[in-house]
């Protein structure tokens, strides 16, 4: 176990810096004067000379990547041309309106992809199972921000039930933080509840067709119990780690949620960044998104290698 | 159409039934990977004959038409300036169907080679490659789609571009994977025994081999990249205005949407088909095209 999370945590590494080779190198795609670009509106010479030092840009390329890692390395990931403040303090703002956006999100998926897997493997070639796929696949294909601009137009513009957008800190008041998130919170885990159901329904069937299920049934046990006990425990165990993998569709998923719901999370972050020509901030925003992706990703692993005991060795 | 191209490579291969023709026999009794072959024939009809469809032109605007609800004249309703919606749904096809067939030939035409070089070299080359392509796919598909096309520039073939390299690593992966099985197998080695070259043994006996779980990855990448698509110029950085693309039509329709919702239903609507069209088939076809299924 502990040979198998050092070779692990040793893999990770020279992902991680090819990673911020990819991020850093981006600023090469940018045509002309780099420090032009990254001042935006701003001409004034002296402005243009900072970034220059900051940025090292009168260095080689290499040379750039070094000082810009130094700083990464040490906690600092940049600064932003048009907030005038850190990227770090940024991402610290705005990281946890998202958090709560995802959490809720989960949970909406959770609550409707694993039942209706369950259903659609247990009751498989039926009307549930037919039903439960075309929801998966109207999960699949439905693009997010058009759902969002469907449910504002029925809930807020129609019924005039919820807020069309906005976004109202959890501690301040729970109730309107739950009014202005619950429809992209909805929007965001349909679409992951569809994953969800798929991921469930495939290891459902497997694990009811195993050896010990038969074992449970010919011991005369009742079929509730034979398929929440014996077969769903074991068909977790999968679906958790590929949870793991759709934290990154829900990342990106928020980028738009949060634009269509004007709510000031990570993702709107990286759009206005991205308009503002703030690339420091596109740039610090999107290493830390890998980051704690890869991150996740190491966790689930090691989560798959705890719970599952043939591969503990 | 893919599946015809290939037709020949494959021919050679044969024994009893062509493989291809069983698996074209699977695919039409798939009700719905039939359904959705021929929304997307449709679609793709839409999109080239888009100037003999249209009703009107799709980016003529009248101030006398402004919002105006469906009527006979005008099925979809028009927009905000007094353009026809439904022939900016017609020209918009278009942008999403180029954005689709683009962006992943981009990511077939590089991920394929290294795939294959990856797999069939391994050793150094291969450990490089993986990192690179265990790096891409720790950004957030659109999140890097965004961030390329940012650094690019807002404009559809920037968008195609970006989406196009952001596909790109999961072929590398899927030709990888693929290679490295088929590698070991025995009509490999046979053919290397009798001396053929390396190159000779990756395109002509492991290549064809491994063309029904790309075929399957490609119908769901153009899904995947027509939703990008979508979404990129939903957020400005992909088609400009006032050429017609079902994610700008979307972003411009969100303003108005108390007073006009016909403008935002008619644009996602025409995506969601597409995009299931394309998950339908491809779903339809990793049925069709696996041995293991009877």
């Amino acid at each position: 176990m502990f040979g198998y999370l050092v070779q692990r945590l040793l893999q990770i590494i020279p992902t991680l810096i090819v990673v911020s080779m990819l991020i850093f190198g981006l600023q090469q795609l940018l045509p002309g004067d780099p420090a032009l670009i990254m001042a935006g509106e701003e001409r004034d010479p002296k402005v243009l000379a900072e970034i220059r030092e900051q940025y090292k840009l009168d260095q080689p390329i290499p040379v750039q990547y070094v000082y810009w890692m130094k700083g990464v390395l040490s906690g600092n990931l940049g600064e932003s041309m048009r907030l005038k403040s850190s990227v770090g303090s940024l991402v610290r703002e705005k990281l946890p309106v998202t958090l709560q956006l995802a959490a809720m999100a989960l949970l909406i998926a959770i609550l409707i992809g694993i039942p209706a897997g369950i259903v659609s493997a247990v009751k498989k070639e039926t009307g549930w199972d037919y039903a439960a796929n075309l929801f998966a696949l109207w999960g699949l294909s439905t693009p997010n921000f058009w759902l969002g601009i469907l449910l504002i137009f029925l809930f807020s513009v129609t019924l005039g039930w919820l807020p069309a957008s906005g976004y109202v800190l959890l501690s301040e008041d729970w109730k309107a933080s739950l009014a202005t998130t619950i429809m992209p919170a909805f929007v965001l885990g349909n679409a992951l509840a569809a994953v969800l159901m798929r991921h469930t329904r495939s290891a459902m069937l497997q694990a009811m067709s195993a050896d010990y299920v038969r074992t449970a049934r010919a011991k005369g046990l009742e079929e509730r119990r034979v398929v929440l006990k014996h077969a769903l425990r074991n068909a977790m165990t999968p679906v958790i780690t590929l949870l793991a993998l759709d934290f990154g569709a829900l990342l990106s998923g928020a980028v738009l949620t949060e634009q269509v719901f004007t709510i000031p999370g990570f993702g709107k972050l990286i759009i206005d960044s991205v308009f503002n020509r703030d690339y420091a901030v596109v740039q610090g925003v999107v290493l830390v998104t890998a980051t704690v992706y890869i991150l996740l990703n190491l966790m689930a692993d090691i989560a798959y290698v705890l719970v599952n005991p043939r591969l503990r060795g | 159409m893919t599946v015809t191209t290939s037709l020949p490579l494959a021919a050679e291969a044969a024994s009893e039934e062509n493989p291809w023709a069983r698996a074209w026999r699977r695919l039409r009794r798939r009700k719905g990977a039939m359904v959705a072959l021929v929304v997307v024939v449709l679609f793709v009809a839409m999109a080239v004959f888009a100037p003999w469809i249209a009703p009107y032109d799709p980016t003529a605007t009248s101030w006398s038409l402004v919002r105006k609800p469906p009527t006979w004249a005008h099925w979809f309703g028009t927009d905000e300036v007094g353009r026809d919606v439904l022939a900016r749904i017609i020209y918009g096809a278009r942008a999403s169907l180029s954005a689709g067939l683009v962006s992943v030939s981009i990511a077939v035409g590089v991920g394929v080679p290294l795939g294959l070089l990856a797999g069939y070299a391994g050793g150094w080359i291969d450990s490089i490659l993986s990192r690179i392509v265990d790096a891409m796919l720790a950004i957030p598909f659109l999140i890097l789609a965004i961030t390329l096309s940012a650094f690019l520039g807002p404009s559809l073939t920037n968008a195609m571009i970006a989406i196009g390299v952001t596909s790109t690593p999961v072929f590398i992966r899927l030709t990888r994977g693929q290679t490295m099985a088929a590698k070991v197998e025995d009509y490999v080695e046979a053919a290397r025994a009798v001396g053929n070259p390396h190159w000779r043994i990756a395109l002509r006996h492991v290549l064809p081999n491994i063309v029904p779980p790309l075929l399957v990855q490609m119908s769901l990448a153009i899904a995947g990249a027509i939703i990008a698509e979508a979404a990129l110029s939903f957020l400005g950085l992909g088609q400009q205005p006032p050429a017609p693309s079902w994610g700008s039509m979307l972003n411009t329709a969100q303003r108005f949407i108390s007073q006009a919702p016909w403008m935002a239903f008619w644009p996602g609507f025409a995506i969601f088909c597409a995009v299931l069209s394309f998950n339908l088939l491809g779903d339809g076809l990793r049925d069709a095209l696996d041995p293991r299924h009877k």
